[in-house]
């Protein structure tokens, strides 16, 4: 079992201003630390959640054995990022419907929930959230950001939006910005919730309601571009849930009871995701993750996007993901090599499509673990 | 790399130099650039281990495969030397590299083992493919796709209208002048592409 991790809140009651010209008035962060913070601050790494995810990145709750956070395999004593010799803070974004103010709650303004009208937040924005919660934690610079997938893109964000305040950034299985295919993707998932009779124009809340029908097609869309096609064969195949006797094929010749095991799958995690993932945060989340893409103020130049970072980098990606390939990491390689900024690059052989930046492979956690090694707990002047 | 072959070729190497490091190995001579020549740069890399290996010893390293001809990822005369230290040897196509070393480095600096080393001559006269010190393999798990000697290597960089700048063989730690392509087991040559 993995240490006892305690999730924590802090307020704001100053407003943040919005990439769109909205503003956030009174918000609350949710999140969680591990790990000491020396003397002089400068171990501090921030963890950076993906789609789904929260600040609770590592450990377990008191009296929940089984509520590992989502890098538990990856954060933790002794784990590829040492707590025992770094200060880790897992944030749970603006937006999110994990503890930090969301769609789900009240409009400060209004007194009615936000719904719908919780303001459109882009990865820049929670960056900027996030550098509010150093500030309050009383760090200024940090050893490293780290995150995987939308995740990978806040850390880049970091090091364009705070340059002076990150020595290391650790981008795993992200891009610079999305392709058409991917925000087609995010489309699919978003009509799904959109065009579900219980989603009200996404003040379902009122309604005593959840869209859950969309939410459930919105995670199974999602779930099938996590993993690799060899993975999904290798694991489900062709394999009947349950065989019909007198049958000499085994089907059912049924066009809408469960046949084949991955439907059984898919409708398992559908089923599942929407029991605990707000609809209106998924609209939110896909979107940011469309609008990302630092090369949009120059041109589509990537290179000169990043010419103003100043930390190190350390990016990896996995051969199977076709999600967030490797070439869409190469992308950024090939800009901070441009640019002569320290960079390295690891593409990890993995069968596991996107999903692989969750799991254990000895090699991807190796590289990680020497990475972390050789940063420096000390600030940069 | 053996110490003798890390050091000849880090004598090559200019202080402070932009380095690029094709098939960089472990990593152990860009680390003693980086430390004893104040040198800077990136290693290039495939295999697993040895990209584990680089970044435990903190030599910056790029996980590419040099044979899909992602060297376009770098910017034209971006390095002021391309290493290709016995990477020349794995490749299937060494040409092409060859011709990006010259594009992307100032100069590039390339060594392999030298087929017409003697005693390697000897050898397929006696009939039989050479296992010696420096081509420590069997002809049939030899992970080296390509003998050459140095002379062919003057050939093909002539081909390519590469200017070769200083050519030399290097036998137990020494470098050889005279009839390198005899009397030496590896090749070293320093070249840049034409102006």
């Amino acid at each position: 079992m993995s240490f006892i991790a305690t999730p924590r809140t802090m307020h704001f009651a100053q407003p943040l201003p919005l990439q769109s010209g909205a503003q956030v008035r009174d918000y609350t962060l949710a999140y969680e630390t591990y790990g000491t913070l020396n003397a002089d601050k400068s171990n501090a790494v921030l963890i950076c959640h993906a789609l789904n995810a929260s600040h609770h990145v590592a450990g377990v709750y008191e009296g929940q054995p089984k509520s590992e956070g989502w890098w538990d395999n990856m954060i933790g004593p002794g784990k590829p990022v040492d707590t025992n010799r770094f200060f880790v803070i897992g944030v749970n974004n603006l937006g999110s419907c994990f503890g930090s103010t969301g769609p789900m709650h009240t409009h400060p303004d209004t007194g009615q929930v936000y719904g719908a009208d919780f303001p459109v937040v882009t990865v820049e924005d929670w960056v900027n959230a996030q550098a509010r919660l150093l500030d309050a934690l009383g760090i200024e610079q940090l050893a490293a950001v780290m995150g995987g997938s939308l995740g990978g893109m806040q850390a880049l964000s970091w090091t364009l939006q705070h340059p002076a305040r990150v020595r290391h950034a650790v981008v795993v299985a992200s891009a610079p910005n999305l392709t058409a295919e991917n925000i087609a993707f995010n489309e699919v998932a978003r009509r799904a919730i959109v065009t579900d009779p219980d989603f009200h124009g996404g003040h379902f809340y009122a309604h005593g309601v959840i869209p859950k029908r969309g939410l459930r097609i919105a995670r199974m869309v999602g779930h099938i571009t996590y993993l690799s096609d060899d993975v999904m064969n290798e694991k489900f195949g062709r394999e009947l849930r349950e065989a019909v006797a007198d049958s000499v094929t085994g089907y059912r010749y049924s066009t809408q009871d469960i046949e084949f095991q991955i439907e059984s799958y898919l409708r398992h995690q559908g089923d599942k995701f929407s029991e605990y993932f707000d609809a209106n945060t998924y609209l939110l989340i896909t979107r940011a993750l469309d609008y990302f893409d630092p090369a949009r103020a120059h041109g589509g130049d990537l290179a000169q996007a990043l010419a103003g970072a100043r930390s190190q980098f350390l990016v990896v990606s996995f051969t199977t993901d076709w999600r967030f390939s490797p070439a869409r990491s190469r992308e950024i390689v090939q800009a901070l090599v441009k640019n002569q900024h320290a960079v390295s690059y690891a593409e990890i052989d993995a069968p596991h499509g996107h999903d692989a930046f969750l799991l254990d492979d000895a090699r991807y956690l190796n590289v990680v673990r020497s990475y972390f090694d050789h940063i420096d707990t000390g600030a940069r002047p | 790399m053996t110490n003798d072959l890390l050091n000849a070729i880090a004598a090559l190497v200019p202080a402070g130099s932009r380095v690029l490091d094709l098939g960089c190995g472990d990593g152990a001579l860009l680390a003693h650039l980086q430390q004893h020549k104040g040198c800077t740069g990136y290693g290039v890399e495939l295999d697993d281990a040895n990209v584990h290996a680089c970044v435990a010893r903190g030599v910056q390293v790029l996980q590419l495969n040099l044979d899909q001809g992602l060297l376009s990822l770098f910017e034209d005369q971006s390095f002021d030397v391309v290493l290709q230290i016995d990477t020349l040897q794995h490749l299937r196509n060494a040409e092409v590299m060859l011709r990006e070393t010259a594009r992307v480095g100032k100069t590039g600096i390339v060594a392999f083992p030298n087929f017409a080393h003697w005693p390697n001559r000897l050898s397929i006269l006696r009939g039989r493919m050479p296992v010696t010190k420096r081509l420590p393999y069997q002809w049939y798990d030899t992970p080296n796709i390509r003998v050459g000697t140095f002379a062919d290597f003057e050939v093909l960089a002539h081909k390519n209208g590469l200017r070769v700048l200083d050519g030399f063989g290097l036998q137990d730690g020494q470098r050889v002048d005279t009839w390198p392509n005899l009397m030496a087991g590896t090749a070293v040559f320093r070249f840049a592409g034409s102006v």
